[in-house]
């Protein structure tokens, strides 16, 4: 394979992208932005052109929307050759091609990898393939569990309150439905935003008539005669009935189709530098491969150069851009991917939004309002600057905490600010959950040192 | 058939998009945004104004001047 140059490249190169959703999409736009004239190919395991799934567990199961009417809409036409509802299997480096489920192999000069993740399955295969148990990540999965939902089951259980599973909780309630929660930790939310915050989210959800119980897992589940789902057995004894059960236990990234490809891919997401490279197995980077969206995990410069993988919306289309940048870019003008975390949840009437990476953080000051009156802006500290913030009903100030992260501004914040009350002047520990032990129903756990080694060791709930 | 996807990072819940396209946004709670990803072509020009009325700039619609060649070129596939 000889090196093209990048003029060549720009003009007749082929960039094939592996994964059709948001980051997929908003880089191959970028790169029909950045002049490139060659072949462009898509590549998508599920059959639709690339949806947005935030409405899913919102709009969706609200009745408001469906799932079918989740298309993205398009910044420019790409001029791609689509492959959907066709999973890439392989990745030969050497060759450059990635192989597809169809046997077909598609030639690349520059690769973009943007395959993401997808909800962690319930662990025990048969009772996840009861009649009534779902997950929720694809178009699929919300109209399948918007259809269950409008025949108006007795009673719906959600395993896991984080955000997806609170929201689903949240439109149940909404609906009228009856719903349980059961969580393994103390609190909704509290991996992302620590114990102080997932009382208020407790409270939320009860307030809002969320059978919620936490410190609780679900150790098996139930079905009838015909294979229905019928009931739930909890960790502290009890039986719960119920026709509906979606599993929310998070994501897990898709990258088994890169093992032995010589690629750093592991279970964590593939490792790239800050410029969207990925890093192969011995820790060298790819002048090739790209990484963008939820599979990635690349340094942040603004914290301390870990490693971070996010989920969400905005890193997705950020990472994207500066991927498809990158590509199309002599070394000397390459981006680093230094966007600010930034996230948002709506549940029970309650908009919450967050900047940073407040899960770092080890106190948290409530600046402005109150947790009683669920409006709200709380700020985290890590060693004596502000790392996070994450605002209840009260988002037009988080741009602010947006600059005072990334001009690493001291904690606790030495200014006084509009609306502080009287137990907002001091910070008090953030109260998250202590990493070493697991909080969430089924458990993973890594061994090995190069991706290629790595093995996952999967714990179910109720160990 | 018009698509639509609004930045929620961005939105601040000014609300100008639930005044001016009543049919496609609405408020929920305070400050929380709803809407229908896609909209009715007779919707296209409330759709504009509502895009253009957005004070953070966070609403994004398929190129409402142009026949949707995306959406074409993905059920081609």
């Amino acid at each position: 394979m000889h090196e093209v140059t990048l003029e060549h490249l720009k003009r007749e190169g082929r960039i094939v992208v592996v994964g059709a959703s948001l980051a997929g999409l908003r880089a191959a736009e970028t790169i029909r932005d950045k002049g490139f004239t060659g072949s462009l190919t898509m590549i998508g395991d599920e059959p639709y052109e690339p949806y947005d799934r935030p409405p899913l567990s919102k709009g969706v199961l609200l009745g408001k929307s469906t799932a079918e009417r989740t298309a993205l809409p398009r910044r420019r036409a790409i001029d791609a050759e689509w492959r959907l509802g066709t999973a890439a299997t392989g990745l030969d480096m050497a060759a450059r091609r990635v192989k597809l489920a169809d046997g077909e192999e598609v030639p690349y000069d520059r690769l973009l990898i943007a395959t993401g993740v997808r909800a962690r399955p319930w662990p025990n295969a048969a009772e996840g393939e009861l009649d009534g148990v779902f997950v929720l990540r694809t178009r699929d999965d919300g109209t399948a569990l918007a259809r269950r939902l409008d025949a108006g089951p007795r009673r719906v259980l959600v395993i896991g309150a984080g955000f997806t599973g609170s929201e689903i909780a949240s439109a149940c309630r909404e609906r009228g439905l009856e719903v349980t929660v059961a969580e393994r930790g103390d609190a909704p939310l509290v991996g992302a935003l620590g114990g102080v915050i997932g009382a208020v989210a407790a409270e939320l959800q009860r307030e809002n008539g969320v059978d919620l119980r936490t410190g609780v897992m679900v150790t098996g589940l139930e079905g009838d005669s015909t294979g229905r789902v019928r009931a739930a057995h909890l960790s502290d004894g009890t039986t719960l009935e119920c026709d509906v059960v979606v599993v929310s236990l998070g994501a897990q990234r898709n990258t088994e189709w890169l093992a032995g490809s010589g690629l750093g891919a592991g279970p964590r997401g593939i490792a790239c530098d800050a410029g969207c490279r990925a890093f192969d197995i011995r820790g060298i980077v790819t002048d090739d491969i790209y990484v963008a969206g939820d599979v990635a995990r690349s340094p942040h410069p603004l914290f301390g150069y870990q490693f971070l993988s996010l989920e969400h919306w905005g890193n997705a289309v950020s990472q994207a851009e500066t991927a498809a940048h990158n590509m199309l870019s002599v070394s000397t003008d390459r981006r680093p991917h230094i966007w600010v975390p930034a996230f948002w949840s709506s549940q029970f009437g309650v908009n919450i939004k967050s900047v940073g990476v407040p899960s770092m953080g080890t106190e948290i000051m409530i600046t402005q309002g109150s947790r009683a009156e669920r409006r709200f802006t709380g700020v985290y500290g890590y060693q004596g600057r502000v790392i996070g913030a994450v605002t209840f009903d009260n988002s037009r100030w988080l741009q602010f905490y947006q600059q005072q992260i990334e001009t690493t501004a001291p904690f606790p914040v030495p200014f006084p600010t509009v609306d502080r009350r009287p137990d907002g002047h001091r910070p008090v520990p953030a109260d998250f959950p202590d990493p070493s032990v697991p909080t969430h129903g089924p458990t993973i756990t890594l061994s090995g040192y190069s991706p290629a080694d790595r093995r996952m060791t999967f714990t179910p709930a109720g160990h | 058939m018009l698509r639509l996807v609004v930045d929620l990072n961005r939105c601040q819940g000014y609300a100008q998009c639930a005044f001016l396209a009543p049919d496609v946004f609405a408020m929920h709670g305070d400050e929380g945004l709803l809407y229908d990803p896609q909209a009715e072509e007779a919707q296209r020009e409330r759709l504009a104004q509502a895009a253009a009325a957005c004070p953070v700039q966070a609403i994004l619609v398929d190129d409402l001047d142009r026949d949707l060649a995306g959406v074409a070129e993905a059920r081609d596939a």
